[in-house]
């Protein structure tokens, strides 16, 4: 009796120094991924810094950045307003000679280039030639971290609508193998060839033109409504459209790839022997088929997800949406350089940020990474 | 030969992919007969012309197949034009050196809706006094209104609508205020409201000469609600044009930035694990760095900032596809490839490593990239759309995107002129479907692990 109690402490201590063991090597497996993933970005941002500058627009908003802030200081002083036109502009020019200098546009380009590369990677890129955010400022910043909250409402909810609803019609479909609706899905699944703004421009036409009962875009309706629950309900009007649009353009031929990985898995031996031993479906399809599946679903949504970023500057414009994407299509119109690049950077970031929370997910499903060190993958 | 024939009977077993392939067989031949019946410039010309191409075609009209849709006739355009023998002339001399010559536009008018406008276009040839044209409308019923009179310049034009006697004269006739002239000369004075009277109509346009040696032409344009199988647009341009030439362009740059970037990614791949180590390392960090640059963002850049030519845009588009991730499938299968013995016997022989990877590796894996290059087809297509629909559009020439950004920036979906965002849309899509549902097949065909499946 003693003697298995203690056993049983000692089995309770290994578990839990095994537990410890796992966590630690979960977060070493982040913190790396977080590192490279860090590079990634540094590299790929270097690499857009390289192409924007090809035809020097980044030197032009840092001329355009030290030309406002001196006349902005000299103009307020007292003494400068008093001197003629001559001198005035000649002290002006030498300020702005000095100021350049001080930022190095003397310089080799090898050298600001990583000066550049500072910047964007902090987002402090100066001010926008022409487009102000909702609050009047003309801060890069401040006009893309005001925009990115719609674009991250509008794409989260469909993101996570097409994971959980691909998740459940393959786990569904690969049931009813050969099923009718499996054909179907099956016959639907080369939809996904055309992106979500062009099922945008459908859906449109058909629920906003012609049936009228859902708006032509926008994100809430004019004037915002000041109570929350209309505002939310307003707000979800305005997002069935576009979310449905995503979802037309890709839940299809996620469905048929996700049920095509659980039906190789429960294949399997094991499986067989699960059902051999008497486990009923759903404990089947939680223990033996889906963990097995999910690191190689979690891949397959990554780049699903990277895809659907890149569409997202035509989704939003079409459906007049007021995130990233259409203040984007905005800056391309006014050929506002600031505001273009901050975009591209930020875009790069919202990759990275989503394969990095990706990668973490998958280390949490992925055994190997908790049991080997740094784990195999892919 | 056997190999295809084969290969033809797989095939057959997907219907769908016949019927992709039937689309993508259409599409090719499109695309090399379009450019010989409107050769490049022709096709630049009709598309960037402004009232001097398309003066005589309405605005915004719809396709002719609107009317199998909608109750009642919608009107055709009319035209006459006395340069072409139209209207019987008919001379008169009046006095020493002045001559009347009367023309005589009869037509037939069944519709049930208004033209969008009227308008009679006048070159005249004369030394000094300007030609006088006059215009008398004769409806159906036997009214007869004076239409309107102008001195004709070398090249006038006289719109009815924009006559503001004729307004008032036709105010008084329908007794409805502010009726324009290309519903008030059609309207039927028995009925309520603006109704069309349907017969025949005449106008009489008499046009006075005070020199010998002076002529004037006259086109009468009634321009209607429908034009063409395609419609069109703001500009009054034939969509058609655009609709025709969009085959050859989207073709050409979903083809070839498919076959470039397929091309390039496995060639890399191939190096990459013939070489290995540090290099397959690079390769790999390269395509993870990749995966992380917005592909749509940075095109839109370059186009924004160098040029917006469509064939430097597949430049760019093949560039940052190099690294694709597709290099980590071919990766695989190269891994694979590596180890046959086929390949040592080519070592043995002292081939050169160029001569291994390009000339035993490649070959053998490139059938199959066959179902991931048509794949890739309409992903293209739809890039290249999805840059015009920005704005980002080559500056001359007509594609279907062009159509959909010029669509949408008037407001096309708002104002219910949908057959121009449909008609480009749909092209796009049966050329996007052509291609995904051939894919599709293919891959089945070649991955007998998913035809189980």
């Amino acid at each position: 009796m003693l003697q298995t109690e203690v056993d049983l402490q000692e089995v309770e201590n290994v578990e839990r120094q095994a537990r410890k063991q796992a966590t630690v090597r979960l977060l070493r497996y982040s913190a790396m991924k977080l590192l490279a993933l860090f590079f990634t970005v540094a590299i790929g941002v270097y690499l857009t810094v390289l192409i924007a500058n090809m035809g020097g627009y980044v030197d032009e908003i840092r001329r355009g950045q030290i030309r406002e802030s001196v006349a902005l200081t000299l103009t307020t002083n007292p003494e400068f307003q008093k001197l003629a036109e001559a001198e005035r502009s000649k002290i002006m020019n030498e300020t702005i000679a000095i100021q350049e200098r001080r930022y190095g546009l003397d310089q080799p380009f090898i050298l600001r280039s990583f000066a550049y590369l500072k910047d964007a990677l902090t987002l402090n890129l100066g001010f926008s030639d022409g487009i102000t955010s909702d609050s009047g400022s003309r801060a890069v910043r401040n006009i893309i971290l005001e925009r990115l909250p719609s674009t991250l409402v509008l794409f989260g909810t469909a993101n996570l609508l097409v994971f959980f609803l691909a998740l459940l019609f393959g786990l569904a479909l690969s049931r009813s193998y050969g099923s009718f609706t499996d054909k179907l899905v099956l016959g639907l699944a080369p939809t996904s060839s055309a992106p979500g703004w062009f099922y945008g421009l459908f859906l449109i036409l058909i629920f906003a033109g012609l049936m009228g009962v859902l708006p032509y875009g926008g994100m809430v309706s004019a004037p915002p409504p000041d109570n929350p629950v209309e505002y939310g309900l307003s707000l979800a009007q305005h997002m069935i459209l576009p979310v449905l649009a995503v979802l037309i353009s890709t839940v299809f031929l996620t469905t048929y790839k996700w049920r095509t990985f659980f039906l190789i898995y429960s294949s399997e031996d094991y499986v067989q022997m699960a059902k051999a031993k008497g486990l009923t479906d759903g404990m089947i399809e939680r223990r033996y088929v889906l963990r097995p599946t999910l690191p190689n679903i979690i891949t397959s949504f990554a780049l699903l997800l990277i895809t659907l970023w890149g569409g997202a500057i035509i989704l939003e414009t079409v459906f007049n949406w007021p995130g990233i994407g259409q203040l984007y299509f905005r800056a391309i119109g006014v050929y506002d350089t600031p505001v273009i690049l901050a975009n591209v950077v930020v875009y790069a970031y919202l990759l990275a940020i989503t394969v990095f929370l990706l990668d973490f997910i998958y280390a949490l499903v992925d055994p190997r990474v908790r049991v080997a060190d740094g784990g195999e993958k892919r | 030969m056997n190999q295809l024939r084969r290969f033809s009977q797989q095939i057959r077993e997907y219907p769908s992919a016949v019927v992709g392939l039937i689309i993508i067989g259409l599409l090719l031949i499109g695309s090399v007969v379009v450019p010989i019946r409107i050769p490049y410039s022709e096709a630049v010309r009709l598309w960037r012309g402004g009232e001097d191409v398309w003066g005589e075609t309405p605005r915004n009209a719809w396709p002719k197949w609107k009317n199998w849709f909608v109750e009642g006739k919608l009107p055709e355009t009319i035209r006459f034009s006395t340069a072409e023998g139209d209207g019987n002339p008919v001379v008169e001399q009046l006095s020493e050196g002045t001559r009347e010559v009367k023309y005589t536009f009869e037509f037939d008018f069944p519709y049930d809706e208004f033209p969008s406008e009227i308008n009679i276009f006048a070159k005249a040839r004369y030394n000094e006094k300007q030609p006088f044209v006059e215009m008398l409308w004769i409806t159906p019923d036997g009214r007869e209104i004076r239409a309107g009179e102008f001195s004709s310049a070398p090249s006038s034009s006289f719109r009815f609508s924009q006559d503001t006697r004729l307004q008032r004269r036709l105010e008084r006739q329908t007794g409805i205020d502010g009726v324009s002239a290309n519903k008030g000369l059609f309207d039927d004075p028995e009925q309520e409201g603006l109704q069309v009277l349907k017969g025949t109509y005449i106008l009489e346009a008499s046009t006075l000469l005070f020199e010998d040696d002076s002529e004037v032409d006259l086109t009468f344009v009634s321009y209607g609600l429908i034009h063409g199988w395609a419609g069109t647009d703001h500009r009054r341009r034939d969509l058609m044009v655009a609709l025709l030439w969009g085959i050859p362009i989207a073709m050409a740059f979903g083809l070839l930035a498919a076959v470039g970037t397929t091309v390039t990614t496995m060639s890399i791949a191939a190096i990459g694990v013939w070489y290995g180590g540090k290099l397959d390392g690079a390769i790999q960090r390269m395509t993870e760095v990749n995966a992380i640059l917005p592909l749509l963002p940075i095109l839109i850049m370059v186009g924004t900032f160098y040029s917006r030519s469509i064939w430097l845009m597949l430049g760019v588009v093949i560039l940052l596809s190099i690294f694709g991730l597709a290099i980590k499938n071919y990766r695989a299968i190269f891994l694979q490839v590596k180890e046959l013995p086929y390949i040592e016997a080519a070592q043995s022989y002292g081939a050169s490593d160029m001569r291994i990877i390009f000339r035993y590796m490649i070959p053998r894996v490139l059938p199959l990239t066959i179902p991931d290059l048509i794949s890739l087809v309409p992903a293209f297509v739809f890039l290249e759309a999805a840059l015009a629909v920005l704005g980002l559009g080559d500056p001359v020439l007509p594609t279907w995107g062009k159509v959909i950004e010029d669509a949408f920036k008037q407001g096309a979906l708002f104002n219910g002129f949908y057959y121009w965002i449909l008609e480009p849309a749909i092209l796009l899509m049966i050329a996007g479907f052509g291609f995904a549902l051939v894919g599709f097949a293919l891959d089945r065909i070649f991955n007998p692990r998913l035809r189980e499946l």
